[in-house]
């Protein structure tokens, strides 16, 4: 049964403290499970550091990539992935599927705070997440490992910025059809790992056959991890990429919005 | 003009008729009871009344506004404790007060509100390891830290044993003593009958009988009871007061049924008649009885 009970930003003037003491206490039960950021932010940054140092192949000239070393954008373009996927399609869907069913939002709509303000604060608070992760895969691989500084710094930052807001957008189109959280993280596990594989996790876009590179320039992450690529070499990204990126946001988006229900 | 007025509420779940002409008055103080057994329409009454779910027909006003139009205030002005939510695991029962006192301008002291429903000594316990009675008392604190006017509190002590039963009713007349308004939602006569001024027995979406607990008691037919051992010739004796309804002989026991006054009638009748009862025993309706004589069936038949 589809419910429209949610509360429109409109009707509803929650004061700013809560929203900043909800963003405080969503945070301090988020560190309280630690195995969380250990999958969003420990394990990306530990797999670069240890398969970048371990591995010595990925920090020879390949030219299989043409010319360009493993770690410098394939590796940590792939981390960065990992950390935005488990937190949009494990992480927030699993912590929103279990607000849903135990009657979290529900009550928060019957206090001045609405149901709205804690997805908002969900959102943040993963994104957030993923920013931590990022910044350091590129800072710790730069300094452990020698790993290139992105090139092409303003579109390395739009590229993730539109990529992960697509990401998360789908992660909320997963929250809103999930049944209950036991589902969600099946659900998330079934969408991130095929989207994990062709963006190249274990083989990289340049080793694909032309028609599984095809198959991966549609998908948002197949996109997202090509476009992170490219301007982390210094290069521009393609515009097909880029606008793969957006309109899986945009649709994700308008779908999640349709289909969210609150209780 | 009470401090809730509803007036012809009507409710649909697609074709289904889950709330039907229902019209009832709170007045301000007082705790007002909404009984009636499960899937009689409880609770969708009350989700409207706190501007949950929209009518299809009828006015309701909360404090003079409009549950569904002024949602915003209504929400400062009222605090709702609903059936099976909870919080998640891992969040301190200070903290839950804390944050949710945070929403309101002019909040409780929820330090305060913490020691009053005696949960001053569980502060920094995890919502997970709460007791299923101190879960309950957390949520009646939540629904009080805004210091509303009105407090709806649906099904409070459905699974709680009878101690932390009678504790969550002690809670509930303190509450009373601070001058909130409370609707109490339940299917236990007993608790509706302990804890409520008046009450509206809602049946299959209707509104079956409304009043103090006396007065539906009162309106049960054979309402009082008395029982004796039989002696002979207090049949005929009886049967010709006013008072009896009913008289019954079951072996060496006789009961009469009847209305107010019918014990000093009974009495008077038999020591008029020369006759004396011996094990004499009076029992007064319950509300169980009187909803039962309502509805026509048992309040808590379906849990």
């Amino acid at each position: 049964m589809t419910t429209r009970t949610a509360p429109s930003a409109a009707t509803t003037t929650p004061r700013r403290a809560g929203l900043r003491k909800l963003l405080f206490t969503e945070t301090r039960l988020y560190l309280r499970e630690p195995l969380t950021a250990f999958f969003t932010i420990g394990l990306p940054l530990g797999l670069l550091l240890v398969l970048g140092s371990a591995i010595p192949g990925f920090r020879d000239p390949d030219p299989a990539l043409g010319g360009e070393r493993i770690v410098d954008g394939q590796l940590p373009a792939m981390m960065i992935l990992l950390s935005a996927m488990t937190s949009a399609f494990s992480v927030m869907p699993a912590v929103l599927a279990v607000y849903r069913e135990r009657g979290v939002l529900r009550r928060l709509s019957v206090t001045p705070a609405s149901p709205a303000a804690l997805l908002a604060t969900q959102l943040l608070l993963n994104l957030a997440t993923t920013v931590v992760a990022a910044i350091l895969t590129v800072v710790g691989g730069h300094l452990v490992l020698g790993t290139r500084l992105p090139g092409q710094v303003p579109w390395f930052v739009l590229v993730f910025l539109l990529g992960v807001t697509a990401l998360f957008a789908i992660g909320l189109a997963v929250a809103a059809v999930v049944p209950n959280s036991r589902v969600a993280g099946g659900l998330g596990a079934v969408v991130m790992f095929p989207m994990l594989f062709l963006a190249g996790m274990w083989l990289p876009r340049d080793l694909m056959p032309e028609f599984l590179r095809r198959i991966s320039d549609f998908t948002p992450a197949g996109a997202f991890g090509q476009a992170l690529r490219d301007s982390w070499g210094g290069a521009t990204p393609q515009a097909l990429h880029v606008a793969v990126i957006v309109a899986w946001a945009l649709a994700a988006d308008v779908f999640a919005a349709r289909a969210f229900r609150w209780e | 003009m009470g401090i809730i007025e509803i007036t012809g509420l009507r409710k649909l779940y697609g074709r289904q008729v889950a709330v039907d002409d229902v019209s009832f008055t709170v007045e301000e103080g007082e705790i007002f009871g909404v009984v009636g057994s499960n899937g009689a329409g409880k609770t969708t009454t009350v989700e409207c009344v706190s501007g949950l779910r929209a009518a299809d027909g009828g006015t309701i006003t909360v404090t003079g506004l409009d549950p569904r139009r002024d949602r915003a205030e209504l929400r400062r002005r009222v605090g709702v404790q609903l059936q099976d939510c909870s919080l998640p695991d891992k969040l301190k029962v200070g903290e839950a007060l804390d944050l949710y006192a945070s929403f309101y301008d002019r909040p409780a002291d929820w330090r305060e509100l913490m020691e009053d429903v005696g949960l001053g000594p569980k502060r920094n316990t995890a919502f997970a390891k709460l007791s299923g009675g101190q879960r309950q008392r957390l949520s009646i604190a939540l629904a009080l830290v805004g210091a509303p006017r009105v407090a709806i509190l649906d099904e409070l002590t459905t699974g709680l044993d009878p101690r932390s039963r009678r504790e969550t009713w002690e809670l509930i007349e303190h509450v009373r003593a601070r001058g909130v308004t409370i609707i109490l939602v339940t299917h236990f006569m007993e608790e509706a009958e302990r804890l409520c001024d008046r009450l509206a027995v809602i049946d299959e979406g209707r509104v079956a009988a409304i009043g103090t607990p006396a007065d539906l008691v009162a309106r049960v037919d054979g309402g009082q009871r008395v029982t004796f051992r039989a002696v002979s010739g207090a049949d005929d004796v009886l049967r010709a007061l006013p008072e009896v309804s009913g008289v019954v002989r079951d072996g060496d026991t006789m009961t009469v049924t009847g209305k107010e006054g019918l014990l000093l009638a009974v009495t008077s009748a038999l020591a008029a008649a020369g006759l004396v009862p011996m094990d004499l025993r009076t029992e007064r309706a319950t509300l169980d009885d009187a909803f039962l004589s309502l509805t026509g069936h048992a309040a808590t038949d379906a849990s």
